[in-house]
């Protein structure tokens, strides 16, 4: 990483040391004139924004007054609220249940996709599309597939073929599935590719010595491609527990006429927070909200890193 | 390549009827069937009078353009579309300009406090937009970005994993090439953008595609800024027309398909430049 | 040269301007796009301007969603209303913002006030003040649909809870699977039926909701609340009414024809008068046994910001005078179809003969009005409510004590 810049120097430092020193400066110069509008971005739109989302997480504040500090008020109350410790637990149902199971799809459906030949584009492309849809409009097509009879696309199915209806959306235990069952099929497009380069990028060699020690299929999975596919996992594995971490528009989108499903059973954090926010104009406490979240995504990305040294 | 991992491990000369490949090939046909079936359905529905709706077939008895009709009529569907595609560009060619320059920046020059820039830029991606929202929110009402196309954009003008993409990719662009250009008495923007630049155009268009889909898809900080019909994106234009249309779900249906068909047709003449791109995006990112 | 006239132009404009705004007041008026709210509103202000040649009222406009943080966001900057409209339920808050002033005694006294207009202009009265006046008020009746009650053989509406829940019986159609094809009532907690559980089934159960001002929750100190629930959630339960979730919306299942009646607000006639595939009528909620009648009403206030002073006071109080008269309600009412505040503007013949507006009218002298603290939050306790019975089988009487600890609970919160 140091290396190309230093190179920068070399050529001017045997010659004389003053001008050395001035292109140091010039170069100072072009650098801070590069980063002046992005620095000061950073700061006012993300480092000042950040902090005021934790101060303002101790005051209570409705838009109307003036803010109040009230310490960790917030906090206690949020803790002693049965409705944001379902929250909460819905908000990692998502992430539970969600990650592996889009993790083995995608898996499986890239590990085979990946020795087709036969139309592999066209295959690919049914895979790919979903994701590059707006979850915004999908929703409402999930949200149709779901109704009760005589509306709905899978109650009609099942209703000609003789089965009783299945309350989707309108139960407390199925609701959350079924919201869930939408965000795996967005996001599984974009894990199938990311597996697939992550098995392009295996090296043919290992296959081939593997062939010559006559291994079977399921050893080299086990033995070669799982392990050489660990960065790839890895960084699925957090990208996917992210997009579950703050699953919205499905569950905005899905649940308008009663948000959060009933008796809040797929309300997850992100949501809460918005209506604390935006419906309640409750700032403080929504703001102690996303602390939480914060600090939830925090402990996620820090596993990451930790996973990632213990790799190398 | 897949000639090796095609059927490994067996010993057999590969023949060209392969029974479990016919297996394998339909099984993730059906499966590539069932991903596109909500589309599929989508556009059926589209398609249908009220009074069909509860019929099952995928292809309409009697196909009908009159909801598209409707919806283009009633809605504000063309507005939302260009003001999606206005604050999609214009944030995908602030992010290509200023993740690029800075990624640069972190690259190739040496300077004191690169470091602490570079973990700084960095440690915002910890910080998850939901956490800066109220804040942005306050920020908009006071300077009166509320419901205006900046107050819409401007959280996402560079972002730190466009700027550490790019930094990945500059690193691996050659110092002679920029030295020389030097020797010639290019100034640093010039050789940045002149030389340096068209050596990651793969980078750049990998940039490109995702951030005009993340910003064209956007839901959560559009919603919360945008409070007039004329200035909603379409993801939030037509959460307020399907509510609206109070449960009417072939009008329902041709409105998310009115939203969908733009970067359905983008993909399906870029398909692979675009799946490269992820894949690109992806394994550096 | 072009320069020259163009300057000339502008500083003749400008001394025009000038010249006008000396003589005359201007006064701004704000209140939230709709498309009929602002026509009405235009043509009010033109007949006021003529009535009063030195006043120009401004009407500013703001998108709904946005409306309340703009007022906020104006008079932090000094810059509010002179006039403005706003939801009751907000009263509070904008007072304890000192957004809004009280109306001038001298003009509006309180008891003129309580004696022309209905009793749900009490919700804008704080410690014997007024602090605004509605022009129009809405409330709910009872939709329903007359070819599937011809169908049924059923003559007219129920008047009764005994008469809703037998016609019900009767209208509803099941299929062989035992899905709903049609319901007798939409049963539908997130549309009007909170409002109609809170304001007139606990009442007409002989319990009293709330407090008077709204503080505290007292639907569950009896069992009226209890038993109001049990009627509202047996109609699925125990008598096959109708399914809660059934085509999404209540007002989806009625549009579609595929529900015999829904409890909706005035508010949804618009939508309602598109329907081209059946006839349908309004009728007042019917009564209990006793002959108790309720309703709900809610409206939007026309109220005086705080910054209005010295001759922009007079003129925002003569204004509010207008846009409060009986001229100005029978005008909302022809553009809008929103129902008349004032008694004498809204019980003319002509109006309570009115198939469509008179059974909303019939109910004003007999309607309450919620003061939520916050209504969406409040009403979720309301669907949460019906739904722990619905589908975790508690008693009626146990989830209605959660709910009240809850709405408690937003109450104090909002009100600390």
């Amino acid at each position: 990483m140091v290396h190309p810049t230093e190179s920068d120097t070399i050529p001017t430092h045997p010659v004389q040391p003053a001008p050395r020193l001035s292109m140091r400066t010039r170069s100072a110069i072009w650098v801070w004139s590069f980063l002046a509008i992005p620095v000061l971005f950073y700061c006012v739109i993300r480092f000042y924004p950040t902090f005021n989302a934790f101060w303002l997480s101790l005051t209570d504040w409705d838009l109307m007054s003036d803010a109040e500090f009230i310490g960790f008020e917030n906090y206690r109350r949020m803790f002693a609220d049965p409705g944001f410790w379902q929250t909460f637990r819905n908000t990692f149902a998502y992430l539970i249940y969600g990650t592996p199971i889009s993790l083995l799809i995608a898996f499986v459906v890239a590990y085979y996709l990946d020795r087709v030949r036969f139309a592999h584009n066209f295959l690919r492309a049914l895979y790919f599309m979903p994701y590059i849809t707006t979850a915004a409009a999908m929703a409402w097509v999930w949200r149709w597939f779901y109704q009760p009879p005589p509306t709905g696309l899978i109650n009609s199915a099942l209703g000609e073929l003789g089965f009783g209806q299945i309350e989707f959306l309108g139960s407390t235990t199925n609701a959350l599935p079924a919201i869930m069952v939408t965000a795996i099929w967005a996001g599984l497009g974009f894990q199938i590719i990311i597996f697939m380069a992550g098995l392009r990028a295996i090296p043919d060699t290992y296959y081939e010595a593997a062939r010559i020690d006559g291994l079977g299929e399921w050893t080299i999975l086990r033995k070669i491609t799982l392990p050489l596919l660990k960065p790839t996992t890895v960084f699925l594995v957090v990208f996917i527990s992210i997009a579950f971490l703050r699953i919205f528009d499905q569950v905005y989108n899905m649940t308008t006429n009663d948000p959060g499903g009933p008796l809040g059973s797929t309300k997850p954090l992100v949501l809460m927070i918005y209506q604390t926010a935006f419906s309640s104009y409750d700032m403080g406490y929504a703001a102690a909200q996303t602390v939480v979240l914060f600090t939830i995504l925090l402990v996620v990305s820090l596993l990451q890193l930790w996973i990632l040294r213990d790799r190398a | 390549m897949s000639s090796v991992t095609e059927t490994p491990g067996t010993g057999l000369p590969m023949s060209r009827i392969n029974p479990k490949a016919i297996v394998r090939w339909t099984i993730l046909f059906i499966g590539g069937v069932l991903m596109v079936t909500p589309l599929l359905y989508m556009f059926s529905t589209s398609l249908k009078t009220p009074g069909q709706i509860y019929d099952l077939r995928l292809i309409p008895s009697a196909p009908t353009l009159a909801n598209y009709m409707e919806v283009l009529r009633e809605g504000d569907f063309m507005r939302w579309f260009i003001n999606s595609s206005i604050v999609a560009v214009v944030v995908t060619a602030s992010n290509l300009f200023f993740d690029s320059l800075v990624g640069y920046t972190l690259a190739k020059f040496k300077f004191r406090g690169r470091r602490f820039v570079f973990i700084a830029i960095l440690s915002t991606l910890m910080i998850p937009t939901e956490m800066l929202v109220i804040p942005w929110y306050l920020m908009s009402a006071q300077f009166g970005w509320l419901d205006t196309y900046w107050g819409i954009m401007f959280p996402g003008m560079t972002t730190a994993f466009g700027t550490f993409l790019m930094k990945q990719f500059f690193e691996t662009v050659p110092d002679d090439f920029l030295e020389a250009a030097r020797i010639d008495g290019m100034n640093e923007f010039t050789i940045w953008w002149k030389i340096a630049m068209p050596l990651v155009t793969p980078a750049l268009s990998a940039l490109a595609i995702f951030t005009f889909l993340g910003n064209w898809t956007a839901f959560f900080w559009p919603l919360i800024v945008t409070t007039s019909k004329e200035l909603y994106t379409l993801p939030i234009g037509l959460t307020s027309f399907a509510v609206e249309q109070a449960i009417r779900w072939e009008m329902i249906m041709t409105g998310a398909a009115l939203a969908t068909i733009p970067t359905l047709v983008i993909f399906l003449v870029l398909q692979r430049f675009i799946v490269r791109g992820v894949m690109l995006a992806g394994l550096k990112g | 040269m072009q320069k020259r006239i163009l300057m000339a132009g502008i500083s003749a404009a400008a001394c025009i301007t000038a010249a006008t705004s000396a003589s005359a007041v201007e006064i701004e008026y704000w209140q939230y796009i709709y498309d009929t709210r602002v026509e009405a509103m235009d043509q009010l202000i033109e007949n006021f301007e003529e009535a009063n040649p030195d006043i120009t009222v401004k009407q500013v406009t703001f998108p709904y969603a946005d409306y309340q943080t703009r007022i906020v966001a104006a008079n932090m900057a000094r810059k509010g209303p002179d006039v403005m409209q706003l939801f009751y339920g907000w009263a509070d808050k904008f007072i304890e913002g000192n957004l809004i002033q009280p109306l001038p005694e001298d003009t509006f006294p309180a008891a003129q006030i309580e004696e022309e207009f209905f009793p749900i202009v009490s919700a804008m009265k704080r410690d014997g003040e007024y602090y605004g006046l509605p022009t129009a008020v809405r409330s709910l009746a009872l939709f329903w649909n007359k070819d599937l009650f011809e169908e049924a053989g059923i003559d007219g509406p129920p008047e009764t809870l005994d008469e809703l829940v037998e016609y019900g019986k009767e209208l509803a159609v099941k299929n062989d699977a035992g899905n709903f094809e049609t319901v007798g009532l939409t049963l539908d907690m997130a549309g009007q039926d909170h409002q109609w559980w809170r304001e007139v089934l606990v009442r007409q159960m002989g319990g009293v909701p709330y407090n008077d001002d709204y503080s505290q929750v007292t639907y569950d100190d009896d069992a009226a609340g209890a038993e109001a629930l049990e009627f509202y959630t047996n109609l699925q339960t125990e008598h096959g009414i109708g399914a809660a979730g059934f085509m999404d919306e209540g007002q989806a299942a009625f549009r579609a024809g595929r529900a015999a009646m829904t409890i909706d607000g005035t508010f949804r006639l618009g939508s309602f008068n598109s329907i081209e595939d059946f006839e349908w009528g309004v009728a007042e909620l019917p009564a209990n046994e006793e002959g108790v009648q309720s309703n709900y009403a809610s409206y939007f206030a026309n109220a005086i910001g705080s910054s209005a002073e010295g001759e922009e006071l007079e003129a925002s109080i003569k204004f509010l005078e207008y846009i409060s008269s009986d001229e100005a309600m029978q005008i909302w009412l022809e553009v809008v179809g929103e129902l008349p505040a004032r008694r004498d503007a809204a019980m003319t013949d002509a109006n309570m003969n009115d198939p469509i507006y008179g059974p909303f009218l019939a109910a004003l002298p007999y309607a309450h009005t919620t003061l939520f603290v916050d209504e969406a939050a409040q009403r979720q306790t309301a669907i949460d409510m019906a739904n722990r019975v619905f589908l975790q089988g508690q008693s009626p009487a146990d989830s209605v004590a959660e709910a009240a600890e809850q709405e408690q609970a937003i109450i104090d919160d909002a009100r600390d």
